[in-house]
């Protein structure tokens, strides 16, 4: 009788990529199903040709680097890199911005680099802070919540608006942006950005509609999708904790202290948490494992510097919205919060000789 | 009599024919290599990587690129005559003050030709035309190529350095304006005269200009896909030509592959 002995790890999982990123794209569902009820189909043509453009370009490169195609072509990372980019642009958008944003994160931000694994950014908010830079003014055309349009907005309205820039009868998105008392509608965080920067106070600016009843009308339930999304992800354990939460934990503590200091000049805690990207930020462009940090201690100081970050560039920036450019920047500050952050190795001593 | 002279003196003609032959072979030789490395092999601005900042900086368009990669070709070949010329009386220790000095005064005298006669595209190009004294790829051809060789070798190899930078500004220069304005030439008018607006192409009709090849990180992309070109040409280059059958045991280069 023979023993067989097996080295540890003796617990094997059975996790491959494309099953993980299958995993991530379900938890997407809730968010865009909170953003298709609110804001009509833009977003979800957007994701559409997205993905399209995606699969294409990685098809193309992946033959150019003579790799395996089949495999690395549907492991799912390119198509939840184009989801993300769909989720994020503005919804009516034109179709260019979508095919040009998914080109350069697939082709440029992931595959120069190395493809996946090798890519020092998240390729989805660096092809967002491409566009955003490159194209500003179709980047911040956001559309308002459709109980505010004045323009009935079907599906096919949409995509004829996103395809030729006006709908059926002819609409500019201009005109769609328009409230029915004539002026144009933005984004809460920028509507309030704006009217802080011209001497509004937080209470008075919170009374315009696109506010809703609680802290921003349609975001806060896009949000709360993507929270749930992340809870689930959370609970199948996809993602480490340590990020999000330390993420949301430091915009709780910057915005409270600012608020405290001054509630006229500062928006509420739950506006931060509610309003632009911040739950599709804390839980699924942050927990990215490639770009982010390793250990726990470091996912921490990264979520945490990614919180600051996108108080600061909210409070202080020229965008209102703050969450890619304070990934990216969290993206570049990585590989030395890994270097600082080295877990002890076990059996060694805490201190370093 | 004569004969008896004459025979020696051709006899001791041809040999210092062959000579004059071989000097001039070498010479030819050695001017063919100095083109060849200015403008591809050892490109400043493709395998170098000297002189980054104008490069990135200020080729926004053509106009702008070939103003500047003109007043760093004057430049370099200046300096590089001047300081083959007095190579001889410079102390080693305190060669690298005496050589951007001798920029310096160049890089003044250029300045001042764009003030008066290119008024505009001397405006356009702002501080990048005084920094020409910082960039490295001059000072890089003074320390290593001129203050060796003489004078005739030295300019030429400025002239070939300047001519290889001034060519990888261009197209840099086509490829951020085509991409960020879809035009060609636009401006140009500021630095050749008036005749020369008509040079001005419409090549795309962009009806948003695509800021990102307008704005620096955009160089540096465009940039990348340069480097990455070259180095495809070459290594198919290096694939088409038979292989020398050598096993000596070679360093690996890691930076650049000059030889």
């Amino acid at each position: 009788m023979a023993f067989w002995i097996a080295s540890s790890p003796h617990n094997h999982t059975q996790n491959q990529t494309s099953k993980l990123m299958r995993l991530v794209i379900y938890a997407t569902i809730p968010g865009i199903f909170a953003q298709w009820y609110f804001f009509g189909w833009g977003n979800l043509i957007h994701i559409g040709l997205a993905v399209a453009t995606a699969l294409v370009a990685e098809f193309f490169v992946l033959s150019l680097r003579e790799q395996p195609i089949s495999k690395q072509l549907f492991d799912g990372s390119a198509i939840l890199t184009a989801v993300l980019l769909g989720i994020c642009l503005p919804a009516l958008a034109p179709w260019w911005i979508t095919v040009l944003g998914s080109l350069f994160a697939i082709a440029i931000v992931k595959q120069l680099y190395g493809g996946l694994g090798h890519n020092p950014f998240n390729p989805a908010m660096a092809a967002y802070v491409m566009l955003l830079v490159s194209f500003p003014v179709q980047m911040t055309s956001w559309q308002p919540p459709l109980s505010l349009m004045s323009v009935e907005l079907d599906f096919l309205n949409t995509l004829t608006t996103i395809l030729t820039g006006f709908t059926s009868e002819g609409y500019s998105v201009e005109q769609l942006r328009t409230h029915i008392d004539g002026y144009t509608m933005a984004t809460p965080l920028d509507s309030l950005k704006n009217d802080i920067g011209q001497g509004l106070t937080v209470a008075e600016s919170i009374t315009k509609p696109v506010f809703g009843q609680h802290f921003s009308l349609g975001w806060e339930w896009v949000n709360a999708g993507f929270l749930l999304g992340g809870l689930f992800l959370l609970a199948r354990k996809a993602i480490p904790l340590a990020t999000p939460l330390s993420f949301l934990a430091s915009i709780l503590v910057c915005s409270f202290i600012a608020y405290s200091i001054n509630p006229d000049g500062n928006a509420s805690t739950m506006f931060h948490w509610l309003s632009g990207a911040t739950m599709l930020g804390a839980f699924f462009i942050l927990t990215d494992p490639v770009s982010g940090a390793t250990s726990t201690k470091g996912r921490i100081v990264f979520g945490a510097l990614a919180g600051f970050l996108v108080f600061i560039i909210r409070k202080f920036g020229g965008y209102p919205d703050a969450v890619a450019f304070a990934v990216l920047l969290c993206n570049m500050a990585a590989p030395l919060i890994d270097q600082y952050t080295r877990p002890r190795t076990y059996g060694h001593s805490v201190k370093q000789p | 009599m004569t004969q008896e002279v004459a025979t020696p003196e051709l006899a001791d003609s041809e040999p210092a024919d062959n000579e004059l032959q071989a000097q001039r072979a070498a010479l030819k030789s050695e001017y063919k290599e100095l083109a060849w490395q200015g403008l591809w092999k050892n490109n400043p601005g493709l395998v170098q990587l000297l002189g980054l900042c104008p490069l990135l900086a200020v080729t926004a368009t053509v106009t702008n690129a070939l103003g500047l990669g003109l007043a760093t070709l004057l430049v370099l070949i200046g300096s590089n005559a001047t300081v083959s010329l007095i190579r001889h009386w410079v102390p080693k220790e305190i060669r690298i003050p005496i050589f951007v000095l001798i920029i310096a005064a160049f890089v003044t005298c250029v300045q001042l030709l764009m003030n008066a006669f290119t008024y505009g595209l001397y405006q356009a190009l702002g501080i990048f035309l005084p920094l020409i004294v910082t960039n490295c790829a001059i000072i890089g051809r003074a320390e290593a190529y001129a203050s060796k060789n003489p004078l005739a070798q030295a300019s030429f190899d400025g002239l070939m350095m300047g001519i290889g930078f001034m060519l990888i500004l261009v197209v840099l220069g086509a490829i951020r304006e085509v991409l960020g304005q879809g035009t060609l030439f636009d401006g140009i008018e500021l630095l050749l005269g008036d005749w020369a607006s008509g040079l001005r192409i419409q090549v795309l009709n962009l009806d948003n200009q695509f800021l990102l090849a307008i704005l620096p990180p955009g160089a540096f992309i465009a940039m990348g896909f340069l480097i990455a070109i070259k180095n495809a040409i070459d290594s198919k280059i290096a694939e088409r030509q038979p292989k020398p059958e050598e096993k000596a045991i070679e360093r690996v280069r890691v930076n650049f592959d000059a030889s």
